[in-house]
């Protein structure tokens, strides 16, 4: 077993997913079966082999300190499920 | 003969010519889309208006003798990317009514061209799938047989490319979306070289795999469509900054003296026969051509499916992310606070395979996992990556099936999320590996279902691709298949 | 000071740079905007949109890690850090972890028991978050989200866990803010939240070598609050430990109302912020020549400065620590000393008129109407015995009204000392024939009343006189 349940739903929490109970144990059993499946990997001998995290080797993409117009407020508010005094609304943060 | 009926190149004639207006040939998509969208559920959005405008404005520029190569060739996309003022849903429900306020480098430079925007095409949630059935909008059919399905992600983009629904469109390919749905429906797909297209205002499956290319009916098409949105972009860090080659200059160049490598571990005992002997064929083909064949090994090639699952959902978990009900798409309140309003804007919105991809990368990344999963793939990413730069030592060319199957049924894999994720085995590994590869039809099954073989390049040598792929086109017998 | 315990405090302090646009997006960074309206489908975190780095932002970066002492890191990634928040756009900030563009730099302060040197773990690159207002009224409760400050460029500067009292803290973040600055790569203002801090402290045993558990303060806004809330914060633990308690690692607010730190609990679940190098921005390379560029860049900092005005200048080093404190008054004082070759007098009249004109109109030295031409051009008509000091300030307040040069004004108002002996010798015949009285009382042996007859002839020449002169002259007749 790579995977319990509990650790199912941990991981769950930090993805912010709230998911029911079948549904969960579901995903637990599938994910087990693919972490046992990646497995495999340690086959591989890696020591010393630098981890890639880019697909085309480069480096240094910049732009300058230009201003470019914003897409202004209209069109930022306009997709939002809800909107206040020019802002985002969403329930109450609790600090 | 329809007017659907031309190839990009053939219409690119007539509308030069003058036989043919870019709004005729609008028009003639339009109705076709509205006859066989019920049967192909290629389009998710279809922007006539828009369409109609934009080709009415083509044809002023072809009249002005102000024409790009794309001037009023009726296109669609996959609704993955951002279009301006047009719904956008990635195939999600998350996404709901999103209509983006931007347009994404890709289509900027169609509409730039004067190129016509017919709408956005079905696709698997967040290009997460090879089957289109992961689509919050019912999946895409496979017009040589809408009981299969038309392969994942880009199954729209292919579909509606076989089914003469456009005259050519843009798909992405993360780990075969492009290349896979192209075998699987008869058309060419390219997936370009990591950097060659830019991804900005693609929504981001897994960032450091994606790549924007072109599904045409023809080799010329996709070299026309390709050489239209290849180029460096300043929005895009990962854009590689290198001219753009001609594509068409050399295209008829021929394969005479080319090396063209078969990877051995890509011939296996879960091949399809049929799949098999239309690749062998093909391999038969190009070696009376005048290419060399030679065998080639890419030892890490059974590792690249659980590398790729690793990267991939990592990366998808933080892309995700931002869907949280906030600042757009679906919210769901219960009422009952923050924090239990994302979780269920969530759970909601994605689908399953999505919610499955974005939990394993979550815990693929997690405390005290990061270095046994995501590290140790990123290290095996390097070994795949050497494996491909060892081939091409030696020779010019992979060539090697697409999958190992031609299209399933309908519902045959949905409920073996492994047994699907197996099936991207031969298109995995160039993602990984970060170079180009197209898929080129090459045969027909006894249900006449079609086959598709790969071509696999070095980075950057998309115009080699081309070469061989055109030179393949023009000796076999299955150029322009069709559906019935 | 316990004589038990003994506090560890290290700061993390979040620096916004002053870029015109943000780390990763053209947006403005202009402050007090109406809120949403700088902002583009990247600083949204709109689905599809990309990160593109500010080659600005690096630049400061460098500039501040080579002030502190830093080693620039030849080779530096991006990472993002994931967890949710309505205020972060993406779900994740878009920070430096494994490999940040400095560390291993320094600082030294000055503490009661002489000069200390704080270490510099490192500083890394990073997008600041949005605000959230809270909007009270409204039914049920809910809370705002402006954007216009996602994304806006950050530096974190991580202190080793080298101070020992919150004197030490403050002197430390003082003379950071000071450096930060005087780089010219922040406005430093507090209030506005370009300056912030938090604060890890512990207590330990004196003589124990392990660090004891560490709360982290978040949110301190002055350099009286840090005092105020490290003071706190020491106290509670220790007494925390002397009732038995165990102190826990914690995130805690500080309420600058109460004075007090409270725990953050409820917010605080166990963060996972699964790091990783984001694959939408390529890894960084600075090489040596773009370091030494910049470092022949760098401003001369105040510790130095503080030096030179004191062995080059011959200034105190009271007057040295004042002008150097301020890059816009160091400057000052430096062209003024440019111009006119008398560093003492430029110190007095920079620090004394100067200072008091600014303090009286509530004004920057870069508003002030007497720049260091007309100002100069003052002092040489003193060194030069043109005016006297006295005939000086009167012509500096009209120089810093009117804006006129001191030779035009002592020209339009005939202000020029007088120094012909036959016109001051006239003057003071008058006052001596005037005075007998006072005459007799010098003769009589009563040195003081000199003054009285300097007072008089320097009125009669309404102020003119050269004072010398005067002296002289006075001093032969009344002897007789």
């Amino acid at each position: 077993m790579k995977l319990t349940r509990e650790q199912a739903a941990q991981v769950a929490k930090l993805a912010r997913l709230d998911l029911p109970e079948a549904e969960l144990s579901k995903l637990a059993t599938q994910m087990d079966a693919i972490l046992a499946y990646v497995d495999k990997l340690n086959e591989l001998d890696t020591d010393g082999i630098e981890p890639m995290s880019h697909a085309v080797p480069m480096d240094n993409a910049f732009r300058e300190d230009q201003i470019k117009p914003s897409i202004g407020l209209e069109r930022a508010l306009k997709n939002a499920p809800a909107a206040k005094d020019d802002c985002f609304q969403v329930p109450k943060v609790i600090e | 003969m329809e007017l659907t009926d031309l190839n990009l190149q053939q219409l690119q004639e007539q509308l030069a010519q003058g036989s043919v207006s870019s709004v005729d040939a609008t028009r003639a998509y339009l109705d076709r889309i509205t006859a066989t969208n019920d049967n192909y559920n290629t389009y998710i959005t279809v922007c006539e208006a828009e369409a109609l405008a934009m080709a009415e404005a083509a044809d002023k520029r072809i009249s002005a003798g102000d024409a790009a190569p794309l001037t009023g060739i009726p296109l669609a996309v996959k609704d993955i990317f951002n279009t301006e003022g047009v719904k956008t849903t990635a195939g999600s429900r998350i996404l709901g009514d999103f209509v983006s306020p931007y347009d994404a480098t890709a289509v900027a430079r169609l509409k730039q061209q004067g190129a016509v925007l017919l709408g956005k095409l079905n696709m698997d949630e967040f290009a997460m799938g090879s089957s289109n059935e992961n689509s919050a909008y019912g999946p895409a059919k496979n017009p040589w047989d809408t009981e299969r399905v038309p392969g994942g992600s880009s199954g729209g983009s292919a579909a509606c490319v076989a089914a003469r629904q456009a005259v050519a469109t843009l798909g992405t390919d993360t780990g075969g979306s492009i290349r896979q749905p192209a075998s699987h429906c008869g058309v060419v797909g390219l997936k370009p070289t990591y950097g060659r297209v830019s991804r900005y205002g693609v929504i981001a499956y897994a960032s450091s795999l994606d790549q924007v290319g072109p599904v045409a009916r023809t080799v010329s098409d996709c070299a026309l469509l390709l050489q239209g949105v290849a180029g460096y972009d300043t929005a895009d860090s990962t854009s590689v900054d290198r001219p753009v080659e001609d594509y068409l200059a050399d295209l008829q160049g021929g394969v005479k003296g080319m090396r063209i490598g078969l990877p051995q571990e890509y011939f296996i005992d879960g091949l399809d026969p049929e799949v098999q002997q239309a690749v062998e064929k093909a391999i038969e083909t190009y070696r009376g051509l005048g290419a060399e064949i030679v065998p080639v090994n890419l030892p890490h090639t059974d590792y690249a499916v659980a590398c790729y699952y690793l990267i991939a959902t990592a990366e998808a978990s933080s892309n995700l992310a931002r869907y949280e009900g906030v600042r757009f798409g679906r919210r769901v309140d219960n009422g009952k606070g923050l924090i239990e309003m994302f979780c269920s804007s969530r759970a909601e919105g994605f689908g399953p395979e999505v919610k499955r991809r974005i939990m394993l990368g979550t815990y693929a990344l997690s405390s005290g996992y990061y270095d046994a999963y995501y590290l140790k793939a990123q290290k095996v990413r390097t070994l795949i990556r050497q494996d491909f730069n060892n081939a091409f030592d030696q020779v010019d060319l992979l060539l090697t099936p697409v999958a190992p199957t031609p299209a399933f049924k309908l519902g045959e894999k949905v409920n073996d999320p492994l047994q699907m994720y197996l099936s991207d085995i031969f298109t995995i590994p160039l993602n990984l590996a970060g170079t180009c590869g197209m898929s080129v039809p090459c045969g027909l099954t006894g249900e006449k279902l079609p086959v598709g073989m790969q071509l696999i390049g070095k980075p950057f040598a998309e115009a080699t691709l081309l070469r061989a792929a055109y030179a393949y086109e023009q000796a076999g017998e299955w150029q322009q298949l069709r559906p019935e | 000071m316990n004589s038990i315990f003994e506090p560890v405090i290290g700061l993390e302090v979040h620096v916004q740079l002053n870029t015109a646009t943000k780390i990763f997006c053209g947006c403005s960074t202009a402050f007090g905007a109406t809120p949403n309206s700088q902002t583009c489908p990247v600083c949204l975190g709109l689905p599809g949109a990309l990160p593109v780095l500010n080659r600005q932002v690096v630049e400061n970066a460098i500039t501040a890690g080579l002030a502190t002492n830093c080693q620039i890191a030849p080779r530096s990634i991006f990472a993002r850090k994931n967890y949710f928040y309505p205020d972060l756009p993406k779900g994740y900030q878009i920070s430096q972890y494994e490999l940040p563009i400095c560390e291993h730099g320094w600082l030294d302060i000055e503490t009661d028991n002489g000069g200390k040197r704080i270490g510099i773990t490192r500083i890394h690159m990073e997008e600041d978050a949005g605000k959230l207002l809270h909007a009270e009224e409204s039914e049920g409760g809910s809370s705002l989200v402006d954007l216009n400050r996602a994304c806006t460029p950050l530096l974190e500067i991580v202190s080793e866990p080298d101070m020992r009292s919150s004197d030490e803290a403050v002197a430390y973040l003082k003379k950071l803010h000071q450096i930060v600055v005087y780089l010219g790569i922040t406005d430093g203002n507090m209030e506005e939240g370009s300056f912030r801090c938090d604060a890890n402290v512990s207590v330990r045993p004196h003589g124990q070598e392990k660090f004891g558990t560490r709360a982290e303060l978040k949110n301190i806004n002055s350099f009286r609050f840090v005092k105020e809330a490290i003071e706190y914060e020491i106290d509670r633990q220790i007494e925390l430990i002397e009732d038995g308690g165990k102190v826990v690692q914690e995130t805690r607010l500080f309420n600058a109302d109460t004075g007090i730190t409270r725990s953050m609990r409820g917010k605080e679940e166990a963060h996972d912020y699964r790091y990783f190098p984001d694959p939408d921005l390529l890894p960084l390379n600075v090489d040596s020549d773009w370091i030494e560029r910049v470092r022949g860049e760098l401003p001369e900092l105040p510790a130095a400065k503080r030096q030179r005005y004191q062995e080059q200048l011959g200034l105190s080093d009271y007057d040295a620590e004042v002008l150097a404190a301020e890059r816009p008054m160091a400057e000052y004082f430096e062209r003024c000393t440019a111009l006119h070759d008398n560093p003492k007098a430029c110190a007095n009249w920079t620090m004394g008129e100067v200072q008091r004109g600014l303090n009286e109109q509530s004004i920057s030295i870069g508003e002030c109407p007497v720049t260091p031409e007309l100002l100069t051009g003052l002092i040489a008509r003193i060194d030069d015995n043109t005016i006297s000091n006295k005939i000086a300030k009167q012509v500096f307040d009209q120089i810093w009204q009117t804006g006129k040069s001191a030779d035009v004004i002592i020209e339009e108002q005939g202000l020029k000392q007088v120094t012909d002996t036959g016109a001051i010798e006239a003057l003071v015949d008058e006052v001596i024939a005037a005075n007998p009285a006072q005459v007799e009382q010098f003769r009589a042996g009563q040195e003081k009343v000199l003054g009285f007859f300097v007072g008089q002839v320097m009125k009669a020449s309404k102020g003119k006189a050269n004072p010398q002169m005067v002296n002289e002259l006075l001093r032969n007749k009344l002897k007789g």
